[in-house]
């Protein structure tokens, strides 16, 4: 099984390519969807997204309690500040010691340095920040941070990509590498690049986060869904981005 | 060859002999029934079978394309290999996506609501044997 782990040298580049879809045949989930779904995502003014990131701007100057300083209060204009930010994510924490994504970046930023409690998981607050800032980033590549601490983290997400798991038994892969562009029922399989998150969801109705979606599939497969937050969580989402280096940011995505 | 499976988890599987690529007994000791198999085959939460294959269920939309058409199954195979095909298809093909759907070992990380159950009893197995037997064109 070659594809256990990926060579550390393309890893260590932070512009490791997926070692199993070749650079050339990577496609993002927005290429498998209907017209009518792409010019939803397209178009701000028919993105369902576009309101959360609209909460989320409001957010951003704002202080979360009377005494607390804002998000821009600390960065400034995000549209200057934050550019490039959601498109390297996750990142070392040096204070955590441990890799963290987007949202759990914003959370520390709120315990630290403005002494409120974390945002729930899924909150519609947190989705907005998470949108806003990712916002920042559309078009650009997505560039993983060329940090060698963030190595078996990301090893550890590759190996569990391979890992098959649930009582239907199936990895990852074996839907996203090997069966990618079938239909399983009405849907087709998507290559499992995170361009877009946080998204819209149509079967959702609302807005998801990528630990969202891991979930989902893990579901779907009757694996017990990592809980939000978990580690292993984080470790796909640093595969995930290390595999779709080079792709285009696309936040707020809307998928079906 | 001929192995015996059983299992020591706490729901235990009922004991089947596979004799070259086919288990040739019913796993209950008698035959099962057609259409009730295929009310399962047919059934998306239930046997999942059309979320890879498509068949001659003209009233399902949405079939997956990712497995080859059940269409014909029941000329092509014997009872007893499509028996070993649905309880442990991956013994058959070591690297195929079918799922085993009467096995409860070598999982990993089964959600609370499916542990130590098999996706089918064996009674179903039966049933989803029946009315393959009868897909003949
Ligand atoms: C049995 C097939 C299957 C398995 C196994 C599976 N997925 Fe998926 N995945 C899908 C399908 C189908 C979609 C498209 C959404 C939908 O319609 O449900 C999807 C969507 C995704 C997406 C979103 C892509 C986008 O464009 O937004 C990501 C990321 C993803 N999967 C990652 C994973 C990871 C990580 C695992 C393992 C923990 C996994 N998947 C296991 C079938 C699968
Ligand atoms: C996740 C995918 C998947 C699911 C779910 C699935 N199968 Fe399959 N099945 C396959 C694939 C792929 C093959 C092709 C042979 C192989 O890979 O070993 C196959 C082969 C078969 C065959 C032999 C086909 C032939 O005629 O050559 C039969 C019969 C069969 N499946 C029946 C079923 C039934 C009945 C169910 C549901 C109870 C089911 N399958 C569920 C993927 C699946």
């Amino acid at each position: 099984m070659i594809r256990l782990v990926l060579p550390a040298a393309l890893l260590a580049t932070g512009f490791a390519l997926a070692a199993d879809i070749p650079a050339n045949e990577r496609r993002s989930g927005f290429d498998f969807m209907s017209s009518s779904t792409q010019q939803m995502q397209r178009d701000d003014t028919l993105n369902p997204a576009m309101l959360w990131v609209a909460e989320g701007e409001a957010q951003w100057s704002e202080a979360p309690a009377a005494a607390a300083k804002s998000c821009a209060s600390c960065h400034g204009d995000a549209v200057g500040s934050m550019r490039g930010v959601a498109a390297r994510y996750p990142a070392f924490d040096e204070r955590r010691q441990k890799p963290v994504d987007l949202q759990q970046r914003i959370n520390l930023c709120r315990e630290t340095h403005q002494q409120q409690p974390a945002l729930a998981a899924e909150s519609r607050p947190l989705l907005g920040l998470a949108a806003y800032i990712g916002l920042q980033s559309r078009g650009l590549p997505v560039s993983p941070p060329q940090d060698a601490r963030l190595q078996p983290a990301r090893s550890r997400g590759a190996a569990l990509f391979n890992t098959a798991m649930g009582q239907l038994n199936f990895s990852c892969a074996q839907c996203h590498n090997d069966n990618w562009g079938h239909r399983l029922a009405g849907s087709p399989i998507p290559q499992a690049h995170p361009t877009g998150y946080p998204i819209y969801r149509l079967e959702w109705q609302g807005m998801g986060s990528l630990q969202r979606r891991l979930r989902n599939c893990m579901t779907g497969v009757r694996a017990e869904p990592l809980p939000y937050g978990a580690d292993e969580l984080v470790e796909l989402e640093l595969y995930l981005n290390s595999r779709a280096a080079g792709m285009t940011v696309e936040t707020p995505a809307v998928r079906p | 060859m001929a192995a015996l499976l059983s299992s020591a988890t706490a729901q235990p599987l009922v004991k089947y002999v596979v004799t070259g690529d086919a288990i040739p007994d019913s796993l209950t000791g008698s035959p099962g029934d057609a259409a009730r198999g295929r009310a399962i085959v047919t059934n998306r939460q239930k046997g999942l079978c059309l979320l890879c294959h498509t068949g001659p269920f003209a009233e399902e939309r949405f079939q997956g394309d990712l497995a080859p058409s059940l269409a014909g199954a029941g000329s092509r195979w014997t009872e007893g290999q499509l028996r070993l095909r649905i309880v442990d298809s991956r013994r058959v093909t070591p690297s195929t996506i079918m799922p085993s759907y009467y096995r409860i070992d070598g999982l990993t990380r089964v959600g609370a609501a499916w542990r130590d159950r098999p996706v089918l009893s064996a009674a179903e197995i039966e049933d989803v044997v029946a009315f393959l037997k009868t897909l003949r064109e």
